[in-house]
């Protein structure tokens, strides 16, 4: 449930403003690297919480 | 050159492929061992939400609005780590209840209305099949284009290929074909196919892996990394909106999230792969992860291709849904083009075969079926009706296909049907209210639900069906400019001024505004009924453990025969006959017949028809076999009131018992303690008042011989009176201590606490003593650390102590050849300090004796001296001080007592 609320923080709320622009890093634009990013870490997140709760 | 041939056999060969994979899984799953038991599979089959929508659409939309493409699948993503919760209940009472659609799932909370059943099947229908449609027309256009090459031609418009030669329409039919064979093959209570789900998870990594080659084709053949694609880009000025990286209007983006937070559980094909074919409630788990995982995997790409499209191809010249295609077959790829024609070929399929099953279901149960029983008025003509039924399921796939086609030809390049992901996506979001509040919600009525649906259904097709008519062509589009009748605030892309919003968004908004408001309004009207809440305690509490307390809801009375004839009728007999040895076995009954009428059986039966015909017509079938008595809701609700009642009384009596058990330990505890104080105390009281009758005993026995004879002699007098000093003396000593004792023991003692130099200490109870060792001859020797031993301690008190050490020592060496030692070291954070005599010593057992109230050591037998309270209370002392105090073993060598004391300041 908490990985739910820290997913919807990261993709739905002024933090993805900060990500936007040109800014690059190695030649791409950092939006493309924090929304992939950001994905996987919820995905890692959930899959850990998952095996927390099955102890 | 990729001739036509190559393609149509490498299509069918593939289609083949899943046809043998598909009857491979089912033969092991009648032979009971199932392929599909494991998890991995589970969460592939659901990746069918990725559509050739997905396959080829993603791409266009990047290239038309950057990352707008992404929501439709960071919604899914995180919706899915609430699944743990949300979808299992569902699951549980899916399973409980045998529901095998949506349409059954709704119309078996709200009171198993067929009404409802009927109009959800209808919403279902009429949103999805534009849906269907668009998978048909992908299939033919990447098949046309795929054909031109290697030349990149744009398939004409215009152009309608005759009917026979309609690859859709071949499609179309073979698709029908796989289904009915793979979806139909009978009617199982459980609507399960094993093969069907094998055959999607097996596509869902096919397309997966096509899309995934072309990506890192582009990324790493075409262009040197994505850096060198973007810094190519770059140069390209038509480009720049591409790049500017931004997330687009941040209403959209959340707005289209939520719309497929919600499609992915409500679009009939999800329903039935999440919750209808599940095979075991604990897959859900993997599920929850590694479906995000594959949609993450199949977006990261799509802005690379979408970006090398528009870098390849001048612009406007080849479509951008394309893109996924047309770039392997411009870099001369042909292998590659055929294996992306394939990912395209595989997201349609798969998208096609489990929606039209899905469909087909509701449509047979929840459409047709009911209608056909109001028409035979009950029971239906004596007939084996399972074989009509199948026929019904067969017939709606075969129709529903011909319905998805029919809408692509007439709909061809018209803004209806390139738009429809979304539009289908919000008709079947008007589920959301109905099935949420199923699982949470106590209070929904059917009539709450049929208005709720109704409500939404109708703002949706005002706000976007019609409008996308409108804008192909198909209605006249005044109504959209200027509102119906002119009147501005209701124009249906911008209801009541909501003016410039996407328009899914905002439908969204009004259509399940009105759902919501319609759904708890109508519900509010009246009490839900008897079924109603019974249903409702199901459904919500789906996740606690209970005893079906509903199995009482059922009376009637009920002939065993006619119920199995029932069954018989509907799924076959060699089923049904099976089924009920089952229950006869598992409630332990050696005969079918013998099985008793009661609520059980007849809930058993209900519940095994409602898998092959839908609940509402079995609960209708049965209920005329049984003539069930209706339950007033006054009996429903007391049958379960006492049933939690009992539940809480339970509860409570554990807790109860279980506090007795404390109190009663703690009771025992207490009691010993006092005992063994009471024993204490007796030991004390004896101690003392022996110690004291003993002087007392001495002092008037001495007082009387001097009273009682006046003779005697002034020598012998002065020895008496000595004596009677003495004594008296050492009975006030001896009184002293007891009060000091307890003074100190009961934490009454005043200490006077400040810094001081041990060594002070030691040489002024030597002096003090020395009168004592003089008069026994003894010598005493010290040998003390350098510098000032400072210790935290009230003067006269560690003076008591060291006076009471020396005054030992000096009681037990020898007359005239004593000697005592004292020592002063520092240890670790501590002062010790020894004091040493060469008297009888301590043996080894009585050390921790001489600490205890009234005991001395005997020493060599001689008679102890003294009031054998000293120790103790140096023992107090030094502990009050944060120290320790102990005799030391040193058999033979005299006694030597121990005391530390810690620095209050380092040496």
């Amino acid at each position: 449930m908490a990985v739910f609320l820290i997913g919807l923080m990261l993709f739905y709320s002024p933090l993805i403003s900060l990500f936007e622009g040109t800014r690059t890093l190695a030649g791409v634009p950092l939006l493309h690297f924090y929304l992939f990013g950001a994905w996987a870490l919820v995905i890692v997140a959930a899959v850990w919480s998952v095996g927390r709760e099955k102890e | 050159m990729i001739g036509a041939p190559l393609i149509v056999g490498v299509s069918f060969a593939y289609l083949g492929l899943l046809f043998a994979l598909a009857y491979w899984a089912d033969r092991r799953a009648d032979q009971g061992r199932s392929v599909i038991g494991h998890p991995t599979i589970y969460a592939l089959s659901l990746a069918v939400y990725c559509t050739a929508w997905t396959f080829y659409g993603s791409v266009g939309r990047a290239a038309a609005s950057g990352f707008g493409f992404l929501p439709i699948y960071l919604g899914p993503t995180l919706v899915a780590l609430l699944w743990g919760s949300v979808l299992l209940k569902m699951v549980r009472v899916s399973k409980a209840q045998r529901i095998t659609s949506i349409a059954d799932f709704i119309a078996s909370r709200y009171g198993k209305s067929h009404l409802l059943g009927g109009l959800v099947t209808l919403i279902a229908v009429i949103g999805v099949v534009p849906y269907i449609a668009l998978q048909l027309k992908a299939i033919s256009r990447s098949f046309t284009i795929l054909l031109g090459y290697p030349e990149v031609v744009m398939p004409d418009p215009a152009g309608e290929p005759p009917l026979w030669g309609d690859t859709a329409l071949v499609v179309a039919l073979l698709l029908a074909a796989f289904t009915i064979l793979f979806g139909t093959r009978h009617l199982d209570a459980s609507e399960r196919h094993e093969g069907m789900v094998a055959a999607i998870a097996f596509e869902s990594l096919v397309k997966l892996a096509a899309f995934l080659a072309v990506g890192l084709f582009v990324i790493l053949y075409v262009y040197d990394g994505f850096s060198d694609e973007l810094a190519r880009a770059r140069e390209v000025p038509d480009l720049q909106p591409l790049l500017s990286t931004s997330v687009g209007s941040y209403g959209d983006w959340f707005g289209i999230s939520f719309l497929a937070a919600l499609a992915v559980l409500m679009l009939p094909r999800q329903f039935q792969v999440a919750v209808v074919e599940i095979a075991d409630e604990r897959h859900l788990e993997r599920a929850l992860w590694l479906f995000p995982l594959y949609l993450l995997l199949i977006n990261l790409f799509v802005v690379p291709i979408a970006i090398a499209g528009k870098l390849t191809f001048p612009a406007g010249a080849v479509d951008a849904d394309s893109f996924v295609l047309t770039i392997p077959m411009a870099y001369e790829e042909p292998g590659l083009a055929l294996f992306v024609f394939i990912g395209g070929l595989s997201a349609a399929t798969g998208m096609v075969i489990v929606e039209t099953i899905a469909l087909s279901t509701m449509v047979s149960n929840d459409l047709l079926l009911p209608s056909l029983l109001a028409r035979w008025r009950g029971l239906p003509p004596e007939a084996d009706i399972s074989r009509l039924l199948l026929l019904i399921r067969r017939g709606a796939i075969v129709a529903i296909l011909l319905l998805g086609y029919l809408y692509y030809r007439l709909a061809g390049e018209a803004y209806a049907l390139v738009s429809i992901g979304l539009i289908s996506f919000a008709a079947v979001a008007q589920f959301a209210p109905a099935m949420i509040a199923a699982v949470y919600w106590r209070g929904g009525t059917r009539e709450g639900a049929l208005a709720g649906l109704a409500a939404g259904f109708s703002v949706w097709v005002y706000t976007l069906l019609l409008p996308s008519f409108a804008k192909s062509g198909w209605l006249p589009g005044d109504f959209l400019e200027h509102g119906p009748f002119g009147i501005a605030l209701l124009k249906p892309q911008a209801l009541l001024g909501v003016e410039g919003w996407n328009e899914t968004t905002h439908c969204l908004l009004w259509s399940l505004s009105a759902n919501v408001v319609a759904f708890v309004l109508v519900s509010a009207l009246r009490e839900p009924n008897a079924e109603e809440t019974a249903q409702a305690s199901a459904f919500v509490d789906a996740l606690k453990p209970q005893r079906s307390a509903h199995l009482a809801l059922w009376r009637g009375r009920a002939e065993i025969d006619e119920l199995i004839a029932l069954a018989e009728r509907f799924l076959g007999p060699a089923r049904a006959r099976a089924a009920f040895v089952e229950l006869a076995r598992s409630r332990g009954v050696e005969d079918l017949e013998r099985l008793p009428p009661d609520a059980e059986t007849v809930q058993f039966a209900e519940t095994l028809l409602s898998g092959a015909i839908g609940g509402a017509s079995a609960r209708v079938m049965v209920a005329s076999v049984t003539e069930e008595e209706a339950l007033g809701l006054d009996e429903v609700l007391d049958i379960l009131d006492e049933a939690s009642q009992i539940r809480d009384y339970s509860r409570e009596l554990e807790r109860k018992s279980r506090e007795l058990e404390e109190a009663t330990a703690e009771l025992k505890a207490a009691n010993l303690r006092l005992q063994e104080l009471d024993r204490m105390k007796d030991d004390f009281m004896s101690s003392v008042t022996h110690e004291l009758r003993t002087p007392l005993a001495s002092i008037r026995a001495f007082s009387e011989i001097l009273r009682d004879d006046p003779e005697i002699e002034l020598g012998e007098r002065k020895r008496f009176l000595g004596i009677l000093v003495s004594e008296t003396e050492r009975l006030s000593r001896l009184v002293n201590q007891v009060l000091d004792l307890a003074k100190l023991e009961s934490g009454h003692a005043e200490w006077q606490m400040e810094e001081l130099d041990l060594k002070s200490v030691i040489e002024q109870s030597v002096t003090s003593t020395s009168q004592l060792f003089h008069d026994k001859g003894a010598a005493v020797f010290q040998a003390l650390a350098e510098g000032e031993a400072r210790v935290l301690a009230d003067r006269d008190r560690l003076v008591q102590v060291m006076v009471n050490l020396l005054a030992n020592a000096a009681k037990y060496v020898p007359a005239g050849e004593g000697r005592v030692e004292i020592r002063l070291e520092s240890g670790a954070g501590v002062w010790r300090v020894t004091v040493a005599d060469n008297g009888p010593g301590i043996p080894a057992d009585d050390l921790p004796i001489v600490f205890e109230k009234f005991r001395q050591s005997a020493g060599n037998g001689e008679k102890p001296i003294g009031t054998g309270l000293g120790l103790p209370i140096s023992r107090e002392i030094i502990e009050h001080f944060g120290g320790r105090i102990w005799a030391e073993d040193r058999p033979e060598k005299g006694a030597t007592l121990c005391f530390e004391l810690p620095w209050s300041a380092r040496p």
